[in-house]
């Protein structure tokens, strides 16, 4: 065999093996329910702030503990508990990403980027925010 | 309606020039695209001739349109949306370009800007490769313009403009204030919602037209290399485009360290890198970017891996456009925090990737057999052969970080769920650890190789020394050096060391090239440097994030929940320091000394945090700050502060202020009526009356048997069992009832004396979240993070060494 065909086929090999090792990072989106399902699995949610439940943050007692209710879209609600701060302008979010794994009747998220807010600049972008802009002031 | 107060004018020869620009570069393609397939000189020549015009025209125009904006933004017209949207009266005049490239219109125009610079300075220079090269790129600055043309073919959009009005825009139109004709008058008319505060920093004055002069620039290997295949010159092109390909692997990679640099500078990441899917999207065309590179200088040498070079110069640029796809159609919206939300452009974009793609490959497939290479495989004691290795290694690299980054993309096409896991940057590290060892050993090693063979001896003598001294540091630096990051494991800490192993490596090793490999002849040891830059840059990336320390770590006990679930839970990142409490914190003792906002704008605020090493008492106060966001956004922004030493940075950003919001305290006295050593509990602990003083004469109150004084002491036990003092009083004077209660701030707890009822003193108490100021604080160390700036620094410099080495010798 060729060196030129052995390098290949090793590429391959090892091209095939980072990407079986990524399938083993990855994680699925779920649904509130279906995640419930997979109890301590880590999974990702997409879902909306649910207002009509209070959000709890009391940095002066702990920095790091932070909860609030979500809904997904097919009306699921589950209690969201953090192990860090409230993310700045977090209550003006509305849809939002949250990765973290079911425990009980509770979602829990280890870490901050768990909670995925847009950038601030991008939000500008969005006409509806710009309507809002326009419309309030 | 007749609108009153607008001025339609500069918009109207916006319009036409974004017109005319897309009619010049249609005209310079086709007149370039003749004088490429002319069969005589004389009607390739004035082809030519209207080609060139054609495109100084475009240049022109997109000169009249950039202005134009400037124009639009510079004197407030706010019935313009892009004026209105990005920019306000009170804008810092050095922010004015920046504002413009704030949206999708305005970084396409930006790199419309660059690719047109670029077309004039080849049109000099690019000779015999003029007119099938200049098609190419007038090709590409026809598909920019339909980016920003904005106008409709039925029903479809093609294109955002720029001079659009307000209340031209979609949606915008029905809004009630149109219904008056002086609308301009209303207030929300009379400012703009102004550039976003959070980018109101240096780095956004210059990342992004770096960041897109390497996106144009990308085009031009591309367009090389498609012009050696259609002018069935196969091979010629290399020399002409090296410098080429050299320059836009410098900018991008500038480009994109200069992203990293602002996310460690000036926003609140927690870090340079994060393996966002934005920043990958401009990473790895770089990394294949840089793969050709490799190739093409080993064909230049060897006449090896001419097809590899294609392959490489052909899929960087098609990356390009796929990261403008990523980063612009909204498709990441789930999976990054930088990506533009949809522009309603999403057809448009894929057309833009695959007008390029398909033409690109199909070219390159069907000419795969014509392309020359040589029958006999280069040796393994052969610099091109280990060349070609680390450029499959790049690829194999970007390859990896595509896919990953891609999984958006993949759910959309095939319906699936799939997402990076809950620790996103470690997915990406465990794999591109092995890349870098990889990299950083061919890195050392390639160097001292010939091109064609090799003598042993000679390469193993010349190797031996950095080999030595490669190993002897990194050994040093892994015995004393303080890398425990055991967080994923031995395997992981394992493979880290040998990662600064092959850092170190390829630093010593290009170092010690220059004098022993090219005897000092300095002028051409731009690749040295550049790779001795690259080996710092490992050690640093490696060092920083491996020893990367928090400091904050919430260890405190006052504010920690009683809820032993949380026990074991990490990561408690956020400290709490109250006003003027010296707390304890790492190797620090921090307190919160205070906040000011002192800015012009008075739209940052400041907090004071002093801190003092434990061990050499060595104090020094950061700054980390909160920005107020621009108008028509709300909330604040958290921006960092930093305090530097040659070995390391202290970092810090607040996460929560107490001052943030203004809460309102609802929280009540509750009374007890208790004797002398009676206790009461409160959420935290308790307290205990130890007893009353008349007429106390003390270090706090001064009162005299004349006066009517009663003093309750009273003991409070928190919960880790810290005794606090609290002295309320009541006092008569003028016949009036007066209070002072005390405050215990770090329980968060005000005592009262209300009075005596049948004999017992009237205890009351209060808990209140607001009585004393207070910031959540997050604080790292990135030890040797200079080093990442300092290779970056020294790599560029590399780099523009080479250009000049080659833009000299490619003359010859």
């Amino acid at each position: 065999m060729k060196k030129f065909q052995l390098v290949l086929l090793v590429f391959i090999a090892i091209a095939i093996a980072t990407l079986v090792s990524l399938m083993g990072s990855i994680t699925t989106y779920e649904t509130i329910a279906s995640a419930r399902q997979k109890e301590g699995k880590s999974v990702k949610l997409y879902v909306h702030l649910d207002h009509s439940q209070p959000m709890e943050y009391n940095p002066s007692r702990d920095p790091n503990f932070f909860t609030f209710y979500a809904a997904d879209t097919l009306g699921n609600k589950t209690k969201v508990v953090c192990n860090f701060e409230k993310p700045i302008d977090f209550e003006k979010s509305d849809a939002i990403v949250i990765t973290g794994s079911m425990h009980g009747q509770e979602f829990d998220i280890k870490n901050r980027d768990g909670i995925l807010l847009k950038c601030p600049s991008k939000y500008k972008d969005d006409p509806a925010m710009a309507k809002k802009g326009l419309d309030q002031n | 309606m007749n609108y009153v107060g607008e001025h339609l004018l500069p918009g109207q020869i916006g319009h036409f020039f974004l017109i005319f620009s897309f009619a010049a570069s249609f005209v310079a393609t086709l007149a370039y695209y003749k004088a490429t397939i002319a069969k005589d000189p004389d009607s390739e020549a004035s082809w030519k001739r209207m080609a060139r015009l054609a495109f100084r025209l475009n240049a022109l125009a997109v000169l009249a349109i950039f202005s134009t904006i400037i124009y639009i933004i510079s004197n407030h017209y706010f019935e313009y949306n892009y004026a209105w949207e990005h920019s306000s009266k009170s804008l810092p005049p050095q922010y004015l370009l920046a504002c413009i490239w704030e949206a999708q219109e305005g970084s396409f125009l930006l790199w419309i800007i660059w690719q047109c610079i670029l077309g004039l300075v080849l049109i000099r220079t690019s000779k015999k490769w003029e007119a099938p090269v200049m098609t190419i790129m007038s090709f590409g600055q026809l598909c920019l313009a339909t980016m920003i043309i904005g106008i409709y073919v039925s029903n479809i959009k093609i294109g955002i403009n720029p001079f659009l009005l307000v209340r031209q825009m979609e949606g915008f139109a029905n809004a009630p204030i149109f219904n008056s004709a002086d609308y301009l008058k209303i207030p929300q008319m009379q400012d703009g919602q102004g550039f976003n505060s959070l980018l109101q920093n240096y780095w956004v004055v210059i990342h992004p037209p770096v960041l897109f002069l390497g996106f144009a620039s990308s085009i031009v290997p591309f367009a090389y290399a498609m012009a050696g295949i259609w002018k069935k010159d196969y091979s010629g092109w290399t020399r002409a485009a090296l410098p080429w390909t050299l320059f836009a692997a410098c900018v991008l990679g500038t480009g994109v360290m200069m992203g990293a640099a602002w996310a460690y500078e000036a926003l609140s990441f927690g870090g340079f890198w994060s393996w966002d899917p934005v920043e990958n999207a401009s990473f790895v065309p770089w990394l294949v970017l840089v793969a050709g590179l490799h190739t093409q200088l080993a064909y230049r040498s060897t006449g090896h891996s001419l097809r590899a070079t294609y392959f490489f110069l052909i899929t960087s640029f098609v990356l390009v456009l796929y990261a403008t796809f990523l980063t612009r159609s909204g498709i990441l919206g789930d999976a990054s925090v930088h990506a533009f939300v949809d522009s309603g452009m999403n057809l448009q974009l894929v057309l833009f990737i695959l007008i390029f793609m398909i033409p690109g490959y199909v070219l390159f497939i069907k000419h795969y057999s014509k392309i020359p290479h040589i029958e006999k495989e280069e040796r393994g004691y052969s610099r091109e052969f280990w060349m070609f290795i680390g450029s499959l290694v790049l690829f194999l690299s970007s390859l990896f970080i595509i896919t990953a980054t891609s999984l958006p993309v993949l759910n959309k096409a095939f319906g699936t769920k799939w997402s990076v896991g809950e620790d996103n940057t470690f997915a990406y590290n465990r794999i591109e650890i092995f890349i870098a060892m990889l990299l950083g050993v061919l890195t050392a090693i390639t160097q001292y190789l010939k091109y064609k063979d090799t003598d042993k001896k000679i390469f193993f003598r010349h190797l031996a020394i950095p080999t030595a001294v490669g190993m002897v540091v990194s050994i040093l630096v892994s015995a004393f050096g303080n890398i425990h990051f055991d967080r994923y494991g031995t395997g992981y800490l394992v493979a880290i060391h040998i990662g600064i192993f092959a850092g170190i490596y390829a630093a010593v090793a290009n170092a010690m090239y220059i004098w022993t490999g090219m005897n000092g002849k300095i002028q051409a040891a731009g690749a040295s440097i550049a790779h001795f830059g690259f080996g710092i840059m490992l050690i640093g990336i490696l060092l920083s994030t491996s020893k990367k320390e928090l400091l904050s770590y919430n260890t405190t006990g006052i504010n920690l929940p009683f809820d032993p679930k949380n026990k074991d839970k990490d990561p408690l990142e956020n400290i709490t320091l109250l006003k003027n409490v010296r707390t304890d914190m790492g190797h620090y003792w921090a307190t919160f000394t205070g906040e000011d906002s002192t800015n012009e704008t008075g739209n940052i605020n400041y907090y004071h945090i002093r801190l003092q090493d434990k061990r050499s008492g060595e104090l020094f106060e950061l700054y980390p700050n909160l920005i107020k966001a621009t108008k028509g956004m709300e909330g604040v922004s958290q921006n960092p502060d930093k305090h530097h030493y040659w070995d390391r940075d202290i970092f810090s950003y607040i996460q929560y202020a107490s001052n943030l919001e203004k809460q309102s305290d609802t929280s009540q006295f509750r009374y007890f009526p208790i004797s002398e050593k009676d206790t009461v509990f409160y959420s935290n602990g308790y307290l205990m009356l130890d007893k009353t003083v008349r007429d106390p004469d003390n270090d706090k109150y001064h009162f005299t048997s004349a006066d009517t004084a009663l003093m309750a002491d009273v003991l409070i036990v928190s919960r880790d069992s810290t005794k606090y003092h609290a002295r309320p009083l009541i006092y008569v004077k003028d016949d009036r009832l007066f209070t002072v209660p005390d405050t215990v701030f770090t329980q968060n707890l005000i005592v009262v004396l209300k009075g005596v009822e049948e004999g017992k003193p009237q205890i009351g108490i209060r808990e209140s979240s607001s009585i004393l100021p207070f910031v959540s604080l997050k604080a790292y160390v990135f030890p040797q993070i200079n080093l990442l700036w300092l290779g970056t620094l020294v790599m560029i410099f590399g780099f523009v060494m080479s250009i000049i080495w080659r833009v000299r010798t490619s003359r010859i």
